[in-house]
């Protein structure tokens, strides 16, 4: 299947040098793969570090994305592959909040319904090869 | 590589080739063309390669001043975690190599075409000039600091390779060197006042870095030289006589800038102990040259050597430049003996180690001993001569010190006690044993050691002098330990002889009473012992417990008897004693001047029928009569215990020795470990102290189930190789196969969950230390044993180290390529009990080590386990939320394998 890349030549951040201990959520998305480039959201500057909020005293995380072209169709690929990322790293009591930035997409208030309805992201991860999808992308960060 | 440089008729070909791919960006590229160009060069041969001179220096120059090798000779700290840059290391000493080769290729036939290429190359002047103007480092520092290594490591280079290149570097560089210095030479008329002028200046740093380093690669080129004995004649050329002309000044530079930059605090602390570990550095060099080739005369010598002594021995708060001064003096020490130099040796004798010994014996030092100790120790380790000087003192200094410290007590000469002894176990016994050239060292220590308790009447003992004791104990052990057996004999002897004559022994020989009400009368009688009979028996103990086998005990059944009775007042070290006297004991007929009387099966039976009388004889009985005369019910448990603890480690010597007695040993213990199970007999009439009995009871079973643990693991003290153990192979498997029927009925027919508790923490302790190979053969009736094991002992918090060792043996299990086919039939009921695990409260590792025995079951069969899935991953949220960032790591993992189960599956 030859299909054209949505974004076919992205640029390429470095990766930010971290500290070695952190507080409970901040590393949970360093190494997400790109479902398309085999760099890491983080290196795509999709996610950075400022842009995850957590409170631990309300149980709050919330993440925001930044996709690397307007019309990125893989928005809901990325934001499902941080939900599921976050889902199984962090305890229940947390409500997750994953949004896409302001202005950064052209059907910015789709995506972030898509992502956060529960029951939408429920019926996805029940599509195996969704599943499949997120878990290759997932891969890397369980070293 | 061969090929390339099978035949010189390659050469125009290769060449050409090997310094094209040089050029090239790739490190892997630049190793590899180093290295064939390495080899190339000597099998082309000198006048082929003239052609390519330039070529190849232009090459290596750019390589080593683009990446600037490491100078490991003048580097503050060696192994900086530059671990980052290791290719470009590899590709810089790969660099240096090939320069080397690539001279002694070139000036094979005197020629001097690549010499002179390097001498009088641009850049290496350029860098030359700027290192050497720069007043202050600091101004760049990393610029100077390359340049410095780039032209240090090429000249140095180059001059290691050959007495010529040296002279010819020397030529150009030195006498600038010295004049930027502003060293005169000693025929010099302005000799005399080099010193008073250093005086008031700093010495350019470059310069100084760049003179060391010439000053060594001159000292490595004469000791390489020396030792492959080739080309001797040439050595005393004419840089040795530019050095010899300059040493005098050179050391008084150094050793003058050394005391300035002492006293006066430079601006930054930085660049002072860089200036300082130069001028040491350039001593230490001076110094170092091997005996009839040095430069310097034996008074120069004598100066260096006496200015790091009073180092060393002055009380400057400055630790830097004494351990700078420490380490030249040990290197001095070291090369001398290497060198074999014996007029230096005397010198060296006179100054350092004679001063060091004369330190440590005398007793009114008021300051701290450990920096002297430190330093006797460490010049001793560089030779025999020395280290025969230093041991005396230390074991004198040892004596007397243990003398006063026995009759006043002074806390702070325990601590130097604690000092000196640590010394001697850790470096001066250490490195005796390991050079094997001393003759039972240590033998006057023991014998001293023995001496002085022998003289003591009163010892002045207090609670804080149990490390003390546990220091001296070690150290006598080891002392006997690394001698022959005469000796070891004599200071047995001497043991002895200090034993009897201070009235310890209460008995005469065995039998000691058997039956337990005397028995336990009898231990109570001797229940007051001072503190000196208790010192001399604990360091009879240590000795008895590093004896050779065939080391004859001179008095066999009194010692036997001795620990007997210590034994069962409960002290540990009689324990051990008696273990390892049990396990050399000869199995002959007084081969060795061991009483006739003792045969070791004979000896056996007495000690194990005492301890079994204590142990099972209708205990009841003893206590109630105890009872009667108004003891407390808890000295008798307390009996029993400390016989339970015996049996143990005489089940250990035997277990090691392979002997089959170990099968009555084990049969008492289990018998002893089922008793809480039965009713204890009633005690007394009122209901409270039969409460307590049941208790005692419990806790001696208890104590039993723990004996399998001394029985199997390992100890440091006693009973191993180092001690001269017997030790037969196999003795752990064989004890287990013979076991495992045994305890499987037993829990079969327990009744009691208290008793069964007990039954598999004994199991518990037996698996632990058997070996997974032996353990996964026998899975069938192993695996149900320990997971009943795992759940039945999660509930006490005193078993929290086994469940560890038992969920480290299930993830043996689970790893292994048999043991999973053979755990695959219990996986639901390993996961269910991993899953109460997860939450255990008591310990971190445990709920760590069940995750990732978690995460090792997902390997298994995925029909199998993918029913528990939905359970499994409930119980890991919970783990999600752990206190311990350890737990949430393996946690998230763990969450994840299990999650993504299904969609693995799929591929």
């Amino acid at each position: 299947m030859l299909r054209e890349l949505i974004n076919a030549n992205p640029i390429v951040h470095g990766k930010k040098e971290r500290r070695r201990v952190q507080s409970t959520s901040t590393n949970f998305d360093e190494d997400i793969k790109d479902p398309e480039h085999p760099y890491s959201l983080e290196e795509l500057n999709v996610v950075s570090e400022d842009l995850v909020e957590v409170d631990d005293k309300h149980n709050y995380v919330r993440v925001t994305f930044t996709p690397t072209v307007e019309h990125c169709s893989m928005a809901t690929v990325i934001g499902l592959c941080l939900r599921v990322k976050l889902m199984r790293s962090l305890p229940s009591r947390y409500k997750i909040d994953i949004r896409l930035a302001p202005g950064s997409h052209s059907t910015e208030a789709a995506v972030n319904k898509q992502l956060n309805d529960k029951e939408r992201v429920a019926a996805a991860l029940e599509n195996p090869n969704l599943a499949e999808m997120v878990d290759e992308c997932l891969a890397p960060t369980f070293v | 590589m061969h090929a390339f440089c099978s035949t010189p008729y390659f050469e125009p070909f290769a060449i050409p080739l090997i310094l094209d791919k040089l050029s090239s960006s790739l490190p892997l590229a630049k190793i590899d063309s180093l290295k064939y160009l390495k080899n190339c060069m000597p099998s082309f041969g000198g006048d082929r390669m003239l052609q390519h001179a330039q070529h190849i220096w232009t090459a290596l120059k750019d390589v080593i001043f683009n990446l600037p090798p490491k100078l490991e000779a003048l580097s503050l700290t060696p192994d900086s975690g530059r671990d980052m840059k290791s290719d470009e290391n590899e590709i810089a000493t790969e660099a240096l190599t090939c320069l080397k080769e690539a001279v002694l290729v070139y000036t094979c036939p005197d020629g001097d075409v690549f010499l002179s290429l390097i001498i009088n190359d641009t850049d290496i002047e350029e860098s030359f000039t700027s290192i050497t103007l720069q007043r202050n480092r600091f101004d760049s520092p990393d610029k100077v600091d390359s340049q410095l290594s780039v032209l240090g490591s090429i000249l140095s280079v180059t001059a290691t390779t050959s007495s010529f290149c040296c002279g010819r570097v020397f030529q150009k560089f030195f006498s600038r060197l010295m004049i930027i210095l502003e060293v005169p030479a000693q025929n010099s008329k302005y000799g005399q006042d080099a010193t008073t002028k250093v005086a008031s200046r700093k010495l350019n740093y470059g310069a100084l870095c760049l003179c060391v380093l010439l000053l060594t690669s001159g000292r490595d080129l004469i000791a390489t030289s020396l030792e492959s004995s080739v080309g001797m004649e040439m050595l005393q050329d004419s840089w040795w006589y530019l050095i010899q002309d300059f040493s005098v000044p050179l050391t008084s530079t150094f050793k003058s800038a050394l005391e300035i930059s002492n006293i006066v605090v430079s601006e930054s602390a930085n660049s002072n102990q860089e200036h300082v570990f130069c001028c040491v550095k350039g001593l230490q060099v001076l110094a170092t040259y091997p005996g009839p080739y040095s430069p310097i005369t034996k008074d120069v010598f004598e100066d260096i050597i006496a200015a790091f002594m009073s180092v060393i021995t002055g009380s400057s708060s400055d630790s830097y430049l004494w351990k700078l001064s420490l380490k030249s003096l040990t290197m001095i020490g070291t090369s001398i003996t290497r060198f074999n130099d014996l007029d230096r040796q005397i010198i060296y004798n006179k100054i350092v180690v004679k001063q060091l010994v004369f330190l440590l014996v005398q007793k009114d030092s008021t300051s701290s001993i450990a920096p002297t100790l430190e330093a006797a120790s460490e010049i001793g380790i560089c030779g025999l001569d020395y280290m025969l000087q230093v041991i005396p003192a230390i074991e004198d200094a040892i004596i007397s010190s243990f003398m006063q410290a026995c009759v006043d007590g002074n806390c702070k000469t325990i601590k130097v006690l604690v000092l000196l002894l640590d010394c001697y176990c850790s470096k001066v016994l250490s490195w005796s044993h390991n050079s094997g050239k001393l003759e039972a060292p240590g033998m006057s220590f023991a014998i001293g050691i023995l001496g002085c308790m022998e003289n003591i009447i009163d010892l002045k003992i207090e609670p804080r002098m149990q490390d003390l004791l546990n220091r001296m104990m070690m150290a006598l052990q080891l002392v006997v330990r690394g001698c022959k057996e005469h000796d070891q004999h004599k200071v047995l002897h001497k043991a002895f002889n200090v034993l009897q004559a201070s009235g310890c022994f209460p008995v005469g020989s065995l039998p000691l009473p058997s039956g337990i009400y005397e028995l336990s009368q009898f231990t109570q009688d001797l229940s007051e012992f001072t503190c000196r009979e208790e010192w001399l028996l604990y360091f009879t103990a240590s000795i008895v417990m590093a004896l050779h086998q065939q080391t004859p005990v001179p008095d066999g059944g009194k010692l036997l008897n001795l620990f007997l009775v210590f034994l069962l007042k409960g002290h540990l070290a009689a324990a051990h004693a008696l273990a390892s006297l049990i396990n050399k004991w000869p199995t002959g007929f007084d081969i060795l001047g061991l009483s006739k009387a003792y045969t070791l099966d004979g000896t056996i039976d007495l000690i194990v029928t005492l301890l079994s009388n204590i142990l099972l004889d209708n205990p009841g009985r003893a206590v109630t009569m105890m009872n009667n005369e108004g003891r407390p019910t808890q000295f008798f448990s307390n009996l029993q215990i400390h016989a339970v603890i015996g049996l143990g480690w005489i089940g250990k010597a035997l277990l090691l020795r392979g002997h089959d007695r170990l099968k009555d040993i084990t049969m008492i213990l289990m018998k002893c470990l089922l008793l809480c199970e039965n009713e204890m007999p009633s005690l007394s009439s009122d209901g409270s102290d039969t409460c307590n009995g049941k208790d005692l009871q419990y806790l001696v079973a208890r104590s039993a189930a723990d004996a399998f643990r001394i029985l199997l693991s390992d100890s440091e003290v006693c009973l191993t190789k180092n001690f001269h153990a017997i030790i037969k192979p196999l003795g752990k498997q064989r004890f287990f196969s013979s076991m495992l029927p045994i305890l499987h009925t037993s829990v079969k027919d327990c009744n009691s969950s208290r008793t069964r508790t007990l039954l598999y923490q004994a199991f518990g302790h037996i698996v632990c230390e058997v070996p997974l190979i032996v353990l996964i053969a026998e899975a069938k009736k192993v695996i149900p044993l320990l997971l009943e094991a795992l759940s039945a002992l999660d509930g006490d918090i005193m078993n929290k180290d086994l469940l560890y060792c038992l969920l480290l043996v299930l993830s043996g299990f689970l790893m292994d390529e048999k043991g999973k086919e053979e755990i695959i039939d219990y996986v639901h009921v390993v996961i269910n009990h991993l899953i109460k695990l997860i939450s255990y409260p008591h310990m971190t590792l445990v709920r760590e080590t069940t995750i990732q025995c978690l995460v090792a079951v997902t390997g298994l069969s995925y029909t199998r386990i993918y029913p528990m899935r939905t359970k499994v991953l409930r119980a890991l949220s919970r783990a999600l939320d752990d206190k311990k960032r350890f737990v949430r790591q393996e946690a998230v993992k763990c969450y994840h394998a299990w999650a993504s189960m299904a969609s693995r599956s799929l591929r």
